[in-house]
């Protein structure tokens, strides 16, 4: 992976020390370094060059070059100029309030997305009280009506298809369709197109104008490399969209061409679409948005992303170790859970500066650190698995043959569970202190509480399982799925 | 002017002391390339996608080329870069387009064009004269096999898959078993577009990968589907696949817009990957064998005149 720009403006900084002050020279070589980050996240030349420079300016002032921390005041003047130029987090779609139905048409390249991003708008609006129609007007690829109407079943939202031959046709009937059937909004699915395809380009147009639309929005695949500008700039002229939906966000491409976008046209990026399921289309936060450009870890999403797989099971599953303590099984499925995340590595990559400490700690072997516990977790019986302590030697050697590894081995990942057993009895005596030995006081009394019990219980656990890294790769954090923007 | 005349002698001397390259250098600085020939150079190779570390590297390669060979106009350097760049790519010892019996396993991120690509090679292929198969191991996307299917019979080519939500690999499994039992040329299977960040769906494909390198008689081969669109992150994907699946080649598809498709010399240069096909149009029969001189030329640029 790249290296942060963060950790690679200290470099550079870092060989200016002892100059006392910086010069526009050494101004010049972190201006390098950014515009070497940003062309690497696929920034368009054009406009990293104009970004660069305008920097450059607001780095020169004298605040920066006297400061004690340059480095940091670089950074944090490249990062405020880029959340800036990424625009608001304002992710609102402009209806018209007195016209029924509403109508949304969504327009890209092939292969960008935008079939699942209407099915995922769809499942939106239909959250927010909205009665949605889904317009097939995808006349071209084989099948697209049929992938459409099958994301509507799912998610529970008619589609209208039609004749399925002339788009313009379609998506007129569908109007009429959604009034007759009390639909408020009609989502117009277009088949993909390249910009230079003037007979594609001219259907584009012939279905806006036959529709209207309230809004137009442009999906745009994050992978999308230079040639970014020259799609957007045509559709922008042609057709004139009105905001962005960025998707693949959950891949680990930096999305550069947000910031592309942006800069030449002016449009907003409104969504990001960031998964394959239908609730995965996001609001659009521009600070993340710039720190993930800049190859910056993002805190923010880790945290979040830990509250959202903090689910009712989770919750559960915690209070439940509180009260009876913390099993075998409660260890795998910790262990699971990483797996699933894309383990350990990717976690601490995707914190700020975890790309230089995974260099320095060398190769953790998640991979075969995991199936080794999980086999002798699995040679375990469910007695053994639900009270660890009654392994004795004999048990130990069983486990250990059973698994494949040896006694030393299965030592090892007792020694591992009675530090974090130990954990969680000291949590249980802080929650007693804290709640007034509240553990008796009815389920989920209080949410807020045990919320906050779960997330403290998970960063002692991690703090326990952390520590135990060096052997067995565990670092048990339910966070971070990849990297988040 | 009478800048440049001063440069001029000024570099002179210290390029007569030096070696003969030097003076060389001199030569077509201040003949008929300039310093904005260079920076635009860099520029075309960075708007290709080619990243821009490698488009600094190769245009400073090339100046110390250009001295050394003397090349002096515009044209000339270009040439011998696009030269230079198609040399990166692997020669396709074995086209597994052209050989029969051949199985050959499509793989790549969601929306790359994977299930068009299969759809269009199928047909290709028949009217060659060739048996053909087609497997639809997408059992995950909806209408995957439904869309597969119109290009089968499009093409009147036999389909072999199960319902959505299936087993991919058990798809492969009975994919390979028919292509012996009727002894098809060339069978081709479309697998489900995941990205390279997802561990899960990663091991699903080294699954279906590793049942139909078993269970098939013919030689199976790994193609990466990229989309020349994509940017320095189709590097992280092809390294990703790689690393899973022992990828064969590659094809580049959705040449038909403004992208060059630079990514593609990085991924072939990392990798050592041949490209097998790119892709050039909407048509049926718009995959052609992958001409590297060809290819580098547009990427480095226009060549008004030929050299």
């Amino acid at each position: 992976m790249f290296d942060s720009l963060s950790d690679r403006l200290q470099n550079t900084i870092d060989n200016l020390r002892g100059k006392g002050r910086l010069t526009e020279d050494d101004i010049n070589v972190a201006m390098r370094e950014i515009r070497m980050a940003l062309l690497e996240a696929d920034v368009n030349y054009k406009v990293v060059k104009d970004f660069v420079a305008k920097c450059k300016e607001k780095c020169l002032t004298s605040e920066v070059l006297d400061s004690l921390t340059p480095s940091q005041n670089v950074v944090r003047i490249v990062l405020d100029q880029l959340t800036e130029l990424l625009g608001t987090t304002e992710s609102k779609l402009t209806l018209a309030p007195n016209r029924t139905p509403n109508v949304i048409m969504l327009v890209g390249l092939q292969g960008s997305g935008k079939t699942t991003a209407a099915s995922k708008l769809a499942y939106l609006l239909k959250g927010q009280e909205h009665k949605p129609l889904l317009a097939a007007c995808d006349t071209h690829r084989p099948a697209a009506a049929d992938q459409l109407e099958t994301l509507g079943k799912e998610i529970g939202v008619p589609v209208y298809r039609g004749d399925g031959k002339d788009a313009v046709k379609v998506a007129k009937e569908s109007i009429q369709y959604a009034v007759d059937c009390m639909n408020d909004i009609v989502i117009v699915d277009t088949a993909g197109r390249l910009q230079i395809d003037e007979e594609m380009m001219q259907e584009a147009v012939n279905i806006r104008d036959a529709v209207r639309p309230d809004q137009i929005l442009m999906v745009v695949d994050a992978m999308t490399g230079q040639d970014i500008v020259n799609v957007v700039q045509t559709f922008s002229e042609r057709v004139n969209f009105d905001g962005v939906i960025m998707s693949k966000l959950d891949g680990d491409a930096r999305g550069g061409g947000a910031l592309s976008v942006r800069a030449v046209t002016g449009k907003p990026i409104k969504f990001v679409s960031m998964g394959e399921k239908p609730d995965s289309l996001e609001v659009f936060h521009p600070d993340r948005m710039a720190k993930r450009i800049l190859g910056m870890g993002d805190v923010i999403g880790i945290i979040e992303q830990a509250e959202k797989t903090a689910d009712e099971q989770s919750l559960e599953d915690a209070q439940r170790m509180l009260r009876e303590g913390f099993t075998m099984d409660d260890m795998l499925t910790e262990m699971q859970q990483i797996r699933k995340m894309g383990g350990v590595k990717k976690i601490i990559s995707s914190l700020p500066g975890g790309d230089k400490m995974l260099k320095q700690v060398g190769n953790i072997e998640d991979e075969k650190g995991l199936k080794k516990v999980e086999s002798m977790i699995y040679s375990m019986t469910k007695e053994e698995r639900a009270r660890p302590k009654l392994i004795n030697g004999q048990r130990r050697k069983r486990i250990a043959a059973g698994s494949g590894h040896t006694v030393q081995e299965v030592n090892q990942l007792l020694k591992q569970w009675s530090e974090m057993n130990k954990m969680m009895g000291k949590m249980r005596q802080m929650s007693q202190n804290v709640g007034g030995g509240g553990k008796r006081h009815g389920k989920g009394k209080n949410r807020n509480n045990s919320k906050a019990q779960v997330r403290q219980l998970q960063a002692m656990m991690r703090q326990a399982q952390m520590g135990g890294m060096g052997g067995a790769p565990q670092g048990g954090n339910r966070a971070a799925r990849r990297h988040r923007y | 002017m009478a800048k440049k005349k001063k440069n001029f002698f000024g570099r002179l001397k210290s390029g007569l002391s030096r070696s003969r390259e030097a003076l060389n250098e001199l030569f077509y600085m201040g003949g008929e390339v300039d310093e904005s020939f260079w920076e635009d150079l860099e520029d075309t190779l960075v708007m290709g996608d080619m990243g821009a570390e490698v488009s600094m590297q190769v245009s400073d390669d090339l100046h110390e080329q250009a001295a050394k060979e003397n090349l002096k106009t515009a044209p000339q350097l270009r040439e011998a870069l696009a030269k230079r760049l198609a040399e990166v790519f692997p020669q396709v010892e074995y086209d597994p387009f052209e050989e029969s019996p051949s199985v050959v396993l499509f793989v790549g991120i969601n929306g790359a064009g994977k299930t068009t690509t299969v759809g269009k090679l199928a047909a290709a292929a028949k009217q060659e004269g060739k048996s053909v198969l087609i497997g639809g191991a997408d059992t995950f996307r909806a209408a995957a096999i439904e869309q597969l299917d119109v290009w089968g019979r499009r093409a009147d080519v036999p389909i072999v898959t199960r319902e959505r939500g299936a087993d991919p690999a058990a798809v492969c499994y009975d994919v390979c078993d028919r292509a012996k039992k009727e002894g098809i040329d060339l069978t081709l299977i479309d697998t489900a577009g995941r990205l390279h960040t997802s561990p899960e769906l990663m091991r699903e494909l080294q699954k279906i990968a590793r049942v139909t390198r078993k269970r098939s008689s013919a030689p199976v081969s790994v193609v990466l589907v990229i989309d020349a669109t994509t940017g320095q992150n189709g590097l992280l994907q092809a390294k990703e696949f790689n690393d899973a699946l022992d990828v064969d080649g590659l094809i580049v598809t959705k040449l038909d817009g403004t992208a060059k498709g630079g990514i593609a010399v990085a991924i072939a240069h990392e990798l050592k990957l041949p490209i097998y096909r790119i892709g050039v149009g909407e048509g049926i029969d718009d995959f052609q064998p992958f001409d590297a001189l060809d290819f580098c030329r547009a990427l480095v640029g226009e060549n008004e005149g030929k050299v």
